[in-house]
């Protein structure tokens, strides 16, 4: 009997990113056109398996997905015990430019969910020009905090538990339940204070409403795509960011803040017209 | 809408054991009206519908009957499906001493949403 492997290969890539020697976790599988994907806070590139095992998909797109530093399986820098992880737009930024550059990308797809939808706006204002066209998942210019974020890095709390336990109702109710807990895993795997380092990015640094008339999609393509039931990062969020940008957004029925692991299925059918779109520029 | 709370939770073996740790009392408040819920060891021990006039908690989860009505029907309406989402749009307050509350969030969660699973008989 043969082996029953996935057509997703993985592999370690050695680089150097803000200064530092890195040993990055990368998927990818498909070949075309190069799509890289970008996780949520506190989570890691797990969450792109259902599109990367998607033929829909995966036959005219190279799809890649990394874990961020401090991720998944990509560790942080050496280092990392005397420090406090906090990430910048500047630094989430050059993170995804140096990540592009060290794979030989030429003019790849970024599509980014959460932080991933709220930076691709900043690579839209900084680096338009490196990107052949950008795809915001659950995109708002800005999140104000509706908790305080001390709780998800303390120690007399469980930190996979309690990042599990914010984000369980940004999953849609309709969801499959093993999706579910399967996107839920992912976060009660995450370092200490990852995903609240993460979540600086989000509620803090990252707020691009400032500069939104500055971008201009003529350079590089931008489409949007948010999950109804997502109330962190909104529907009327990312209308509103879509609309001033005069960019296309689509709102997905039964789907909420992780449309790509908690129902793949339903995800690939609203992203598929956006890949034609984008095979077509 | 709180009657039959201690039943559902109590035969939902899997959210039991999720609790396992908690031992607290919290109270849900409906306009005015508030009930007092003692857990132990995951197990509802008992629920207590007020007037109190000293009551002893560590948390307590205050709503509207409307926004409660709302967030316990089978399918929620969009922006009523997680107490969060409630938080957000400053439907509820979450208050007092939330310890007991965030660090067994997926289990405080399961058991509020507990109501849903009657409306749906």
């Amino acid at each position: 009997m043969s082996p029953c492997f996935e057509p997703i290969t993985g592999r370690y890539l050695k680089c150097q990113l803000l200064g530092k020697p890195h040993r990055l976790y990368i998927e990818e599988a498909g070949s075309g056109i190069p799509l890289l994907c970008l996780h949520t806070a506190g989570s890691d590139g797990r969450q792109f398996r259902g599109l990367m095992n998607d033929e829909r998909a995966t036959k005219n797109f190279r799809i890649i997905a990394f874990d961020m530093p401090w991720h998944g399986k990509s560790s942080p820098p050496a280092g990392w015990q005397d420090d406090e992880y906090q990430l910048t737009s500047r630094n989430y930024v050059d993170l995804i430019v140096g990540v592009a550059d060290a794979l030989a990308l030429d003019k790849p797809v970024a599509m980014g969910c959460s932080i991933g939808g709220r930076i691709v706006l900043h690579l839209a204002h900084e680096k338009p020009e490196r990107f052949r066209a950008l795809i915001g998942l659950e995109t708002a210019a800005f999140t104000a905090p509706y908790y305080d974020l001390s709780w998800l890095n303390r120690p007399d709390v469980h930190g996979g538990m309690v990042s599990a336990g914010v984000v369980s109702g940004l999953i849609a109710p309709t969801a499959p339940s093993e999706a579910r807990w399967e996107t839920l895993w992912h976060y009660m795997q995450s370092g200490p204070g990852v995903f609240k380092g993460d979540l600086h990015f989000y509620m803090v640094d990252g707020d691009i409403r400032p500069k939104l008339g500055e971008i201009d999609i003529r350079r590089c393509p931008m489409f949007f795509l948010t999950g109804e039931y997502d109330y962190s990062c909104t529907a009327e969020g990312t209308l509103a960011v879509a609309e001033k940008l005069g960019a296309q957004a689509t709102i997905m029925k039964d789907l909420g803040h992780f449309p790509m692991s908690e129902d793949s299925n339903k995800f690939v059918g609203y992203l598929l017209p956006v890949l034609e779109k984008i095979m077509a520029l | 809408m709180l009657d039959h709370l201690a039943h559902l939770v109590n035969a939902d073996a899997g959210l039991v054991r999720r609790g396992r740790f908690v031992d607290t009392t919290f109270l849900i408040a409906i306009d005015d009206a508030d009930t007092l819920v003692r857990v132990q060891e995951g197990r509802i021990i008992s629920v207590t519908p007020g007037p109190f006039i000293t009551p002893d908690y560590s948390f307590a989860l205050r709503a509207s009957r409307s926004v409660w009505e709302k967030f316990w029907q089978a399918k929620p309406p969009l922006g009523f499906t997680d107490i969060f989402a409630l938080v957000k749009q400053k439907l509820m307050r979450v208050e007092g001493n939330i310890h007991p509350f965030m660090s067994n969030l997926l289990y405080f969660k399961d058991v509020i949403a507990m109501p849903r699973g009657e409306a749906k008989r």
